[in-house]
């Protein structure tokens, strides 16, 4: 123990129960914290202490967990946690650099802004590196839509992302809706951004040598957000609506203009910076503290430098603001003035509010009082949990449920099956939502919204970039290894379809509260699954985000890893996409048989729409997976393949029934004898995609697939004007409405 | 022909035009809204974005900015000037062209590909197109809603000033389905879809070409 001199204004002998309430500081973690340091600490200290230490900045249950995770290989140029966002050398000279971040607490209060500042926050991550952002995706979770309040958030948050992203100049090109009970009232809205720059331009975020002037430019400091952290790790319950001040308002005009700056400055006067990092949780505290942390060095903070926009202003309320877009800039002693004269051009002002110390003290002054000196790693090295786990009773009894129980589907009720499937939110048309979103803006989205993976080109290189996110809850809930691991797959299948070898994974862990033994069960398993599944893939965990605390009055969510996947495509001209397109190519099943077990009905889409049901097991199979992901990206180098899709929610049915809407043209497909009707049609065992390919390619397609050790079936044709899949038979153009119109009859007015 | 892309804070098709010019090997260069002569350029795009955030109202604020007293200059030249999505905005706020586009009629933003119909063939903006030819360019805007009063719709139709309709199910609520219009003096074209966005085979289309090579064909 060490005892480190107070800060003059003395520090309260005392602190009760609400102060440490509102900072989401434990009372042990609070007497931790005085034992550190050798006395109790200040006001400030404490507030900056509690936002560091909170699970959203802290990661203090999923931190011990992160070990399992494969990070490395010789594409992965940063390491885990230390950047703000995972770089990737994707070949030409060129690094791909990506994070998915939640923003789900937020959205709960204020849906628009809340989402709309997820996006604003994501993007700042990426561009805090110097790299261009190019790409957005959300992956959005909600209850029911037939429940008013859940149709607000949903409408709410698609337009926040939408009147955020849009003004930014950045396609919005991809995501998820998954619609479940357990939302209800704590949606998830994810946002993941993609961004690119040349090899050897990334600037890291760090305070660099004492002396380094640190400078705030963008957005005027004021009162929200303050304890945005804090907020997001606690669960919600009545009182939240009152938290409303806890929600930033975005600028997203302002965010633009910050962006096309910082990305110029980096490119241009790389030479200026020591290093550069954004305003994100936890404000300045947690952006300048972080920075000085990866100097070893310490810093002393000017509150009366900070530029506001409300006058009495504390320095408590400075340092935990999360205004938005606001970024931290450390900057060489003699161009302070050349980084003030660069912002000036976009009508951004930059200001000097501190400097780097050579001793590892954080301190904080208002005027010539010191109200905070402590030291740095102290902020920057929370607790760490590993609590009890414990299997959840329920979950294991419904992951037990044998689905040959089921009476098989009559081959009269099929057409309705399907129908009732397609109507489903979670396997409807997605349009309502990425129509709002310009996912075309930058003239590089290659393969736009709708397909498995949205495909980007950078001009004037060969290569393409594939981006998707999966996050399967109803699985990880029924078994969160095997169901976080059929994530990673399903994502990595998807690039595949794409004709991209997958890469990089960056995920986003929405839990409920990990110190109850069942959540912090499904936590560390998933986190297992995910790992193991990222090494079959060989696709390190390169950037994250955990979410904890997802819980209402109604109870946790479901357990929600989001899993945002990375993929090279060799010859971006050979992107590959869902939609079938001549009369007469072949359609040919990849993995698997066209009989499936009933156990393939296990978490599935069918069992859970036609049976009301989330039971029974969760199967995956990484060999098989890898070796389908090698058979599609070989069959796209191969220039073959006129489409593939992968089969999974809603199983082969669903996936024909997506691939010809698409392609605006009929199937006939054979189902012959099969063990199961049900599974053979809706089945979700993983390993599988649909493809189609012209006659004369048959015979590479099954070359190809031999090679890779993949069963390859025909199993039909590209004609007609009528969707014909075993015993489903009837006009295309029904299925069609179904699809298209479930969405909007849901959610417009 | 060399191109001068002018970019207001918040404008993000501006790339997305100087590539799309750059391909048809022209000359593009973007430029800062604070530059006060456009003498020594050919033509000027106005591209689409958010200038300003769209604060108080969709290129309201950037009418006053140092760049457009040059662009009235440059107008009165004959010289080709266009303007997409947030230029199209930018030009009514300007008076440089009539009328004034309000939220879309759904109240939602919109971005899908568009088919349009061209209306005239013999214009600086149309001369590589056939007659009654279809186009598809994108949209991609949230206040898209061409909004004039009956006179002035009736003088610009009257005087064939109205080159691209919306056609199929209208996006956004305009008046007559009017996706673009002419000044009187045929040099400046405003309208609401994105033809650089479909100048590349690789993105799926190569119709908004038929604007690019028709100015280079007129004035080039």
């Amino acid at each position: 123990m060490t005892d480190h001199p107070s800060p003059a204004d003395a520090p309260p002998a005392e602190v009760d129960d609400d102060v440490l309430a509102q900072i989401a500081l434990s009372r042990e973690e609070y007497d931790l914290a005085c034992e550190t340091l050798g006395r109790p600490p200040s006001d400030v200290e404490l507030g900056m202490i509690g936002a560091l230490w909170s699970e959203h900045c802290g990661y203090k249950h999923s931190r011990p967990l992160f070990h399992h995770f494969p990070t490395e290989d010789e594409r992965i140029l940063t390491n885990l946690g230390e950047e703000n966002a995972g770089a990737i050398d994707i070949g030409g000279g060129w690094v791909a650099v990506m994070k998915i971040e939640s923003h789900n607490h937020p959205s709960a209060i204020e849906p628009y802004e809340g989402a709309a500042t997820g996006v604003g926050g994501i993007v700042r991550d990426i561009f805090a590196m110097g790299a261009q952002p190019i790409a957005l995706l959300d992956s959005l979770r909600f209850g029911p839509l037939e429940e008013r309040r859940n149709r607000r958030l949903c409408i709410g948050v698609v337009a926040g992302i939408g009147g955020y992203g849009n003004c930014l100049g950045i396609p919005t090109v991809g995501g998820e809706l998954v619609v479940g009970e357990s939302y209800s009232g704590n949606p998830l809205v994810n946002a993941m951004c993609l961004g690119i720059a040349p090899r050897g331009a990334l600037i890291s975020a760090t305070a660099g040598p004492p002396g380094t002037q640190l400078m705030i430019v963008g957005a005027d400091t004021g009162r929200d957000g303050l304890h945005g952290a804090t907020f997001a790790s606690v669960e919600l319950d009545e009182s939240s609506a009152e938290r409303r001040p806890a929600v930033q308002v975005g600028n997203p005009f302002l965010e633009k203009s910050l962006m096309d700056a910082c990305v110029g400055l980096v490119r241009d006067h790389r030479d200026w910076l020591e290093g550069l990092q954004d305003c994100g949780a936890a404000g300045i505290t947690s952006s300048t503290v972080e920075m000085a942390e990866r100097a070893g060095a310490g810093i002393r903070i000017q509150t009366r430098q900070v530029p506001r926009r409300e006058s009495g202003m504390t320095p408590y309320e400075v340092m935990l603001s999360e205004s938005q877009e606001r970024m931290i800039a450390a900057v060489k002693p003699g161009h302070v003035g050349d980084v003030q004269d660069w912002f000036e051009h976009w009508d951004l002002h930059a200001e000097v509010i501190g400097e780097v110390t050579d001793d590892g003290i954080a301190r904080v002054l208002d005027g010539d009082l010191e109200v905070a000196a402590a030291p740095v790693l102290v902020m920057t090295t929370p607790p760490a949990y590993e609590p009890y786990a414990e299997r959840d009773a329920d979950a294991t009894s419904r992951a037990g449920w044998d689905p040959s129980s089921l009476v098989d589907l009559e081959p009269s009720a099929a057409n309705d099956a399907l129908l009732r499937l397609l109507a489903s939110p979670n396997i409807a048309s997605k349009r309502w939502i990425y129509r709002q979103y310009d996912h075309m803006v930058g003239t590089n989205t290659v393969v736009t919204p709708g397909s498995d993976a949205a495909v980007l080109r950078i001009r004037g290189l060969k290569q393409g970039l594939a981006v998707c996110t999966d996050g399967p809850g109803r699985a990880v809930e029924l078994d969160p290894y095997s169901g976080t691991a059929r994530a990673v797959a399903e994502a990595a299948r998807n690039v595949a379809c794409a004709g991209a070898r997958p890469v990089a994974v960056t995920d986003c862990l929405n839990f409920a509260n990990p110190e109850r033994p069942p959540i912090y069960y499904q936590l560390r398993e998933s986190i297992r699954g995910m790992a193991d599944a990222c090494r079959a893939f060989t696709t390190p965990v390169v950037s994250g985000n955990a979410s904890l605390y997802n819980e209402s009055e109604d109870g946790p969510v479901t357990p929600t890893p989001v899993v945002g996947m990375l993929g090279i495509i060799s010859d971006v001209r050979q992107a590959v996409r869902m939609a079938f397109r001549d009369e007469g190519d072949e359609i040919w099943m990849l993995g698997g048989t066209l009989s499936q077990r009933a156990s393939t009905l296990g978490g599935s889409e069918y069992v859970s729409v036609l049976h009301g049901m989330s039971a029974g097991p969760i199967e995956v199979d990484l060999p098989a997976e890898s070796a389908l992901v090698e058979t599609l990206v070989a069959g796209a180098e191969a220039g073959i393949l006129k489409s593939a899709h992968d089969c999974s929610d809603g199983g082969l049915a669903v996936a024909l029934t997506e691939s010809a809407v698409a392609g605006e043209v009929g199937v006939a497909v054979e189902i012959g004898e099969v063990e199961r009707l049900d599974a053979a049609l809706f089945g979700e065992s993983g390993a599988r995609a649909v493809v189609s390919v012209g006659p004369a390619q048959v015979m590479r397609l099954s070359e190809i697939a031999s090679r890779c050790g993949v069963h390859a079936t025909r199993i039909g044709v590209v004609a007609g004007d009528r969707f014909r899949v075993g015993s489903i038979d009837m006009p295309l153009s029904e299925a069609a409405a179904v699809w298209n119109s479930a969405l909007p009859a849901l959610l417009d007015d | 022909m060399r191109f001068a892309v002018l970019v207001f804070p918040g404008t993000w098709s501006d790339w997305d035009c100087v590539y799309a010019l750059e391909d048809l090997n022209q000359t593009a260069e973007r430029v800062w809204h604070r530059e006060s002569s456009l003498d020594d350029y050919d033509g000027v795009i106005l591209p689409g974005g958010f200038s300003y955030g769209d604060h108080l109202r969709c290129g309201a604020i950037a009418r006053f900015s140092p760049v457009m007293s040059a662009l009235d200059r440059f107008a009165a030249t004959g010289k080709p000037i266009f303007g997409s999505c947030n230029g199209f905005q930018i030009l009514c706020e300007a008076g440089l062209l009539p009328g004034v586009l309000l939220r879309n009629a759904s109240l939602q933003f919109r971005c899908q590909p568009q088919e349009l119909t061209i209306e005239r063939v013999d214009t600086g903006f149309t001369n590589t197109c056939e007659p009654g030819q279809v186009v598809h360019l994108p949209i991609s805007h949230g206040e898209g809603q061409f909004f004039a009063p009956a006179a002035v719709l009736d003088e610009l139709e009257d005087a064939g000033r109205v080159l691209f309709r919306y056609s199929g199910e209208n996006p956004n609520g305009s008046l007559r389905e009017i996706a673009g219009i002419m000044n009187p003096m045929g040099n400046v074209l405003g309208m609401m879809p994105h033809p650089e966005r479909a100048s590349d085979a690789l993105l799926g289309g190569t119709d908004g070409n038929v604007i690019w090579r028709s100015i280079i064909e007129q004035w080039g």
